[in-house]
């Protein structure tokens, strides 16, 4: 198994863990640990997701034991539950809604994030944050976002570059087409020109 | 059967007044007639009660059997439909539970059994009055449906919850031929969801419905038709509709029927403009007597708000189905002060649950459930903290479930001081095994505080990483405790052993993924015949102890389910529970009885 590991400290932790994803014949688990066994029904997810969600854990003891993913029944929600969420992202109407890429300066491979999930700046940030364990710290008008390590822009329908926070949270997601997470260092060079 | 066959007839025994004596052969002054005395039982509903009331003596018994009229079995393989009917000759509703409740969770293959059909064809020549039928977790078919449908001619009220293998043709056949129907309550089943026409089946000469529950189906039902329907049941108490109702058709059922007492309303969102919102807000203001609300199907900050009207009102209000945030949920709540029972979607966070310690005093029941169980990044969920603050403000909540990712003993602890009254503590800590995550302990504590101080408690799910000693807390301490719930817990055999040794009042077990063994099963022989089940999955229980089990009880049925292609001496799933009506007959083949 190769293992791609990030120069960057912030990736150290992953596991991609491909053996879990591995489509194979027959009951999974009688070479892993035996108690777990791969989910055979109801929670259908995306390859990309199934790969995503093995990676952002910090916390020690999920790290030590299998993705929950795998295991059947559990947590014990029932499945006509499960969907309320994914059935709201799939009714939803209102607007262009809403997965978009987000690319951080300095990581391998890039994010998807659902813009409809958030509704303000703060929420969107602190998702952000979490998936990409960096720091973002506060939006001013004025200041952008001096003095944190990262600052989130996005690219508009007209296909510029714009610094994440200026307009109304309801106008941003209808224009925002991709999101990038720009080192501070370039970033002020963005203020500068404004 | 009869403890007191020494005692002359049970009759209202009056004892002579210059005897004295406690002699059990008192002369009997008045006869008491059995008619009278079947009157007077009639008069007794709870199901426990009465049980209790036939073993008094054979003409109590008797009094008894005559006189009840609906009959509750919680498990469909403990007896046997000719054995009830022989002994109940004059039931009009029947309550019929079906599959171990793990089964809501895909822990039971499909066919396992549950079939209803039986009992149907038994009641139709027993019962052919019957008026009510409640299924839980039953199979039931088409046919079925149709059968009773067409065999029962005075029935009224069917509930369906979690049943599967239906189509919304079953449906229809209700619809068609129950003339008399005042209840269709249709939740949570695998069903074939075939289109909405079946409700269109309703005759226009049916205006008897009081119960009209469709919501957890999926295809539009003509707008048209329940409308007339609505219209015409003017006893119409309780009416839950699907997503595919709209604001606009929920605006015109309501105007059709304010007397509604339950409501469950379909989607929330809608492209509208603010007349008609006014309006609607006018409409629930009209349903004066409403108590219970749910639905809410995308619910925004837009349309909410025209439900405040009806919210001071409100007793119950199920939310779990609308992702709302913290600050729609505060908005809410101010104006829901008589609240007892609440359901909610883990969206609201932990500063929504502070709004509900603030806002509803009289919260009994609380209920919080993971938006996305499985995606780890979008929802942050609940945590401990927001537990903490609604124990704070509802000291009288009795009944919780709670899904969170992180949890600590000293939060749990405090809980149970604040709510010392819970009768179901129900905690799911998402992660299997994770232990209290500031001091990275087992939650061991946690739970010790629950049965230490809860003394009422009848139910008891348990997550976390926890050793024995949080079961030998529980046999200890939980003299009330009827249901537990445990999955990926305990050290070993020691933890089975101290809940099966202690909590006195147990009837149901289910167990998952805990490393008890045969030793641990065993140690329950003479508690199963007390209780009514046992289901253990994925521990390691053998063949070999399940067979020891069945050979010392004869009178439990040892159930194991076989896993094609995996280890024949393990038993992988086992269930066991007493019965009257001896080893099954339509076990299928992956069920083995032992």
């Amino acid at each position: 198994m190769d293992r791609k590991r990030s120069s960057l400290n912030l990736f150290e932790d992953i596991d991609l863990n491909y053996k879990a994803t591995e489509l194979r014949l027959g009951l999974p688990g009688t070479d892993d640990q035996p108690e777990i066994k791969t989910s055979l029904s109801g929670n259908k997810r995306s390859s990309s997701e199934m790969e995503s969600s093995t990676c952002t854990d910090e916390n020690e003891s999920r790290s030590a034991s299998p993705t929950k993913e795998q295991v059947v029944g559990w947590p014990p929600v029932r499945s006509y539950r499960r969907n309320i969420v994914q059935g709201k992202k799939e009714s939803s109407e209102m607007g262009s809604g809403m997965y978009v890429k987000v690319s951080m300066d300095g990581a391998p491979y890039l994010r998807k994030v659902d813009l409809k999930m958030y509704r303000s700046y703060e929420e969107l940030m602190e998702g952000l944050q979490k998936m990409f364990k960096c720091i973002i710290g506060l939006y001013s008008e004025r200041e952008g976002y001096n003095g944190s390590q990262h600052a989130p822009t996005y690219e508009d329908k007209d296909g510029d570059w714009m610094l994440v926070g200026d307009v109304p949270w309801e106008m941003f997601i209808t224009s925002c087409k991709r999101l990038r997470i720009m080192k501070a260092s370039e970033a002020r060079g963005l203020d500068d020109s404004l | 059967m009869d403890p007191n066959q020494k005692r002359a007839k049970a009759v209202d025994r009056v004892d002579s007044v210059d005897t004295g004596a406690a002699s059990s052969e008192s002369t009997r002054m008045c006869p008491f007639p059995d008619e009278v005395l079947e009157r007077v039982l009639s008069l007794i509903g709870s199901h426990k009660d009465r049980s209790s009331v036939s073993l008094v003596c054979k003409d109590w018994y008797n009094a008894e059997r005559w006189s009840r009229r609906h009959v509750f079995i919680g498990n469909c393989y403990s007896v046997s439909p000719e054995i009830v009917a022989a002994r109940f000759p004059r039931i009009r509703s029947v309550t019929l539970k079906g599959k171990p409740r793990f089964s809501d969770f895909n822990l039971v293959p499909e066919d396992w059994g549950a079939d209803v059909h039986p009992w149907l064809s038994v009641f139709s020549t027993a019962y052919p009055f019957l008026e009510e039928l409640r299924l839980k977790r039953m199979a039931v078919s088409d046919e079925s449906l149709e059968f009773l449908a067409t065999n029962f001619q005075g029935f009224k009220a069917l509930s369906l919850l979690s049943c599967d293998g239906f189509s919304t043709d079953g449906l229809k056949a209700i619809a068609t031929n129950c003339k008399n129907l005042t209840e269709l309550d249709v939740q949570e089943n695998g069903i074939d969801d075939l289109g909405g026409h079946w409700l269109s089946c309703f005759p226009e000469s049916l205006s008897s419905l009081e119960i009209l529950n469709f919501a957890s189906l999926n295809s539009e039902v003509s707008f048209d038709a329940l409308e007339k329907l609505v219209s015409r049941c003017k006893s119409l108490r309780v009416l839950k509709v699907n997503r595919n109702v709209s604001l606009d058709q929920l605006q015109k059922l309501l105007l059709q029927a304010p007397q509604l007492m339950e409501l469950g309303t379909g989607t929330f969102m809608q492209e509208l403009v603010s007349g008609p919102v006014t309006e609607l807000k006018n409409t629930f203001s009209n349903c004066k007597h409403l108590v219970t609300l749910s639905g809410l199907w995308d619910a925004t900050p837009l349309y909410l708000p025209v439900i405040y009207p009806a919210c001071a009102r409100l007793t119950f209000l199920n939310l779990s189905y609308a992702t709302l945030r913290s600050i729609e949920l505060a908005n809410l709540l101010t104006h829901s002060k008589s609240l007892r029972r609440l359901w909610l979607l883990d969206t609201v966070g932990d500063k929504g649950l502070e709004a509900v310690g603030s806002c509803c005093p009289l919260l009994e029941e609380l209920r919080v459930f993971p938006a996305d169980p499985f995606d780890q990044e979008i929802f942050l969920g609940v945590t401990e903290s927001g537990f903490v603050s609604v124990s704070r403000g509802c000291p009288k909540l009795r009944y919780v479930l709670y899904f969170c990712r992180q949890m600590t003993n000293a939060a749990v602890a405090t809980i149970a001081q604040n709510c010392p009254d819970f009768t179901h503590f129900r905690l799911c800590i998402m992660n299997p095994g994770q232990p209290d995550y500031l001091t990275k302990e087992p939650m061991d504590e946690a739970f010790g505080a629950i049965v230490k101080t809860c003394t009422k408690l009848q139910r008891l799910a348990v997550s976390g990483l926890l050793t024995d000693r949080t079961f030998e807390y529980i046999g200890k301490y939980a003299k009330n405790l009827e249901t537990l719930s445990v999955a990926f817990a305990g050290s070993s055999d020691l933890g089975m052993e101290y809940v099966l040794g202690g909590c006195p009042k147990l009837r149901k077990l289910e167990i998952r993924d805990c490393p008890f063994g045969n030793a641990a099963l065993l140690s329950g022989l003479t508690k199963y015949e007390s209780m009514r089940s046992l289901w253990m999955s994925a521990c390691n229980v053998t063949m070999n102890g399940c067979r020891e089990l069945a050979k010392e009880k004869p009178r439990l049925n040892v159930e194991v389910m076989k896993d094609e292609g995996s280890d024949d001496s393990q038993a992988h799933k086992v269930y066991v529970y007493r019965t009257v009506a001896g080893p099954r007959r339509d076990a299928p083949p992956f069920v083995l009885t032992l």
